[in-house]
């Protein structure tokens, strides 16, 4: 007995057990007051078909999953090396390929045409509204807070606060606010974004300015305190902001240039390219900044902002315009929401709300433009793709579980994101081996 | 009056009840290569980071003199702005963007006295692209200078603790400084490596025109380098002169030749 204990595999094998028996509880049924184990219980006991493979209780089928978990472990453990030497030396030549410049223009034309047909192939309406209204806007949050988190090292869980701001800022500008615009005119909605987008990296630089002279931890807190504030604010400030009830009637995005006129309707095809265009620009504009002057100085601040200072680098100056810049592709989101779904309300800018957008940039890794952008647009066509056609067993209020669990998973095998920027997976490695110098007092005298 | 480039006078700097720095004053002629030993906690890295601006000492004054600039005086300056007037630093636990190549480390310091010009990093502007181009001139002839040009794109953190120390003031002298402040530079190297820094310190100096201030436990180095020396202990300058005064210096041997230069010898 005691020998099978020692083995590590039958360890492992019960782990794998354990690990789906409490995820059978979590998908499982919800109990009551009056029967309080029947979540437990209907979490084993329950009759399900899997995916109308077979019929049978739950219990078997997470425990066909324990076995599965187990193998790929067994087969990760024996052959993993071998497995990551095989591809390593089959993805060399296209890795190679990819980092020539023509081939990466290519590459990046092929997906811009893609994504231009995408509404065409794809025409049912719910996943036409959720490109542009869950992906779309999701992708443009996630690549702005890159810009903060990723590239300026600054942990910023308010960041909710400037997509808040770029669509009140749009609801105030073509007078869908109790307060009026100035001199009680009103914009088109297009013309909001340049308004919304100056509000915003306004926004950024009040709410940087006294915050991001606190470092790490500290900032974190002011930061989600900060994102509250503004949620209260929009909440509270009834003659300003229309309070709980939300904004007016936001029109639909409008263009009028003399010949050039242009309406938005109600249909999502014409917001979809919109957001496509306004996404392929701050690709653009922020690959440009990664690989300046700016994100150079980005990175040697986050890397160690002692020695940043000590060649020069201004830290608060960095700081507050990374925080501008990443609020302007937040405060587009915010047009395109308001300009979209008409309404506005303060209940939709919760902590939770960041959070979501944090763990898109995480999953995608941080710092890379790429990871972010692919992230973001597989994690919300999955969690679409659950709210369109759940699977048996799925509730929505679950999801969270599930996006917890994945970065879990993410953390322990690939740390640096599903599509890690190179500098990132160095500082990674460094901290793991013991080397980084993040801790390290000022005085010198420290070994 | 001789021309000072570093003129501290009488600084005091206390953290809480412990006297860091008491009464310190240390005058650096232009073009001079200084040196300030101690023993361990004496205050000498609290004298560098007091110059630098990362300490704020609570009495006197430190004025830095750049070439044709007007006296900066350091107290009260974020340490940027320091490093803009014409002082660059090393650190004894050698400070590098590790996760960054040789090329970018000395890179970041060759392009942060320009503006910040996010528009035209933004549209990839003609400026720009100009100021990339300088910037590239810059870092590969400091890249020859301290010898790297064959490391220049190796991950700085894989690089041996000599070549960090030649990072380190290859970063330094990108800043375009007036005065190079070397914390232990010869701390973690090999006696060869010892040699070719002090070669280096001395290049320095003499082909870039940059008065040198160096904190150093490497007595064999030290004398053989510097041409005026401070000693503090306890926070506080108990001799100076030129390394024959300070090496009959009655005080000096007491407090820190006599009874801990083996030791310390041993520690570098």
């Amino acid at each position: 007995m005691k020998a099978l204990w020692d083995n590590i595999w039958t360890r492992r094998l019960i782990s794998s057990l354990a690990a789906m028996a409490i995820l059978a509880v979590v998908t499982g049924p919800p109990g009551s007051n009056l029967t309080p184990l029947a979540g437990f219980t209907g979490s084993f006991a329950e009759r399900v078909s899997f995916f109308g493979l077979f019929k049978g209780q739950r219990w078997m089928v997470f425990f066909v999953f324990a076995l599965v978990m187990f193998a790929i472990w067994w087969t990760w453990v024996s052959y993993g090396e071998q497995i990551k030497g095989a591809l390593s030396k089959t993805l060399a030549a296209p890795q190679a390929a990819t980092r020539r410049r023509p081939v990466r223009w290519g590459i990046a034309i092929v997906l811009i045409v893609v994504a231009a047909l995408l509404p065409h192939v794809v025409t049912d309406p719910f996943w036409q509204a959720a490109m542009v209204e869950q992906i779309g806007v999701f992708v443009l949050l996630a690549l702005g807070l890159n810009v903060v988190v990723g590239f300026a090292g600054l942990l910023d869980l308010g960041f909710v606060a400037f997509y808040a701001v770029g669509a009140y800022a749009t609801a105030w500008v073509t007078g869908a606010l109790p307060l009026p615009f100035l001199f009680g005119g009103r914009l088109d909605t297009f013309w909001a974004i340049p308004f919304a987008l100056a509000l915003v990296m306004l926004a950024g630089i009040l709410l940087g300015t006294p915050t991001l002279r606190l470092r790490g931890d500290y900032l974190a807190i002011v930061t989600l305190g900060f994102g509250e504030i503004v949620t209260i604010f929009l909440n509270n400030l009834n003659g300003i902001t229309g309070g709980a009830a939300g904004s007016g009637k936001i029109p639909y995005f409008s263009l009028n240039v003399g010949v050039v006129k242009y309406h938005w309707g109600l249909g999502p095809v014409p917001y979809y390219y919109l957001t496509l265009g306004f996404v392929v620009l701050f690709l653009i504009v922020f690959s440009l900044l990664e690989h300046s002057r700016v994100g150079r100085a980005w990175t040697a601040i986050r890397e160690d902002e002692v020695a940043a200072e000590s060649v020069g680098i201004n830290p608060l100056k960095y700081k507050v315009m990374a925080f501008a810049i990443g609020a302007a592709s937040a405060g587009f989101a915010g047009v395109m929401t308001a300009g979209q779904s008409l309404y506005i309300f303060p209940a939709t800018f919760t902590l939770q709300l960041s959070i979501n957008i944090l763990v898109l940039v995480i999953f995608g890794g941080m710092g890379s433009i790429m990871g972010v952008l692919i992230g973001a647009i597989v994690i919300q066509t999955a969690s679409m793709y659950l709210i369109h056609t759940p699977p048996a067993g799925y509730q929505p209020a679950d999801l969270y579980i599930y996006l917890g669990a994945l970065l879990v998973v993410m953390m322990i095998f690939r740390p640096a994101g599903l599509v890690p920027s190179r500098r990132r997976r160095r500082e990674i490695g460094l901290a793991e081996s013991g080397e980084g110098h993040m801790n390290e007092v000022l005085t010198g005298d420290t070994p | 009056m001789s021309d000072l480039i570093f003129n501290v006078d009488h600084i005091t700097l206390r953290f809480g009840g412990v006297v860091s720095l008491n009464d310190v004053t240390l005058h650096q002629n232009r073009g001079e290569i200084l040196a300030v030993i101690g023993p361990n906690g004496a205050g000498k890295t609290s004298l560098f980071n007091s110059l630098t601006g990362v300490y704020q000492p609570q009495e006197g004054s430190i004025t830095f003199t750049g070439k044709d600039a007007k006296p900066l005086s350091v107290i009260g300056k974020k340490p940027h702005r320091v490093s803009n007037a014409g002082v660059a630093r090393t650190f004894q636990a050698s400070r590098m963007f590790s996760a960054l190549t040789t090329f970018e480390n000395i890179k970041i310091g060759a392009e942060s006295h320009r503006g910040i010009g996010v528009v035209g990093a933004m549209l990839r502007s003609p400026a720009t692209r100009r100021d990339e181009r300088d910037s590239d001139e810059r870092t590969k002839a400091l890249l020859d200078f301290v010898g790297l040009r064959a490391k220049a794109n190796v991950i700085s953190s894989s690089l041996s603790y000599g070549d960090r120390r030649r990072l380190e003031i290859a970063r330094g002298l990108a800043t375009g400084p007036q005065v190079l402040l070397l914390d232990e530079p010869a701390a973690g190297t090999n006696p060869s490596e010892k040699l070719e820094l002090t070669t280096l310190i001395r290049k320095v100096r003499d082909e870039m025109g940059v008065s040198i201030l160096l904190i150093e436990h490497d007595m064999k180095l030290v004398m053989s380098l510097a041409e005026r020396l401070y000693v503090l202990n306890f926070g506080s300058v108990i001799a100076q002169g030129t390394p024959e005064e300070i090496r009959a210096n009655d005080k000096v041997i007491e407090a820190y030749l006599g009874s801990t230069a083996t030791e310390t010898g041993d520690r570098s």
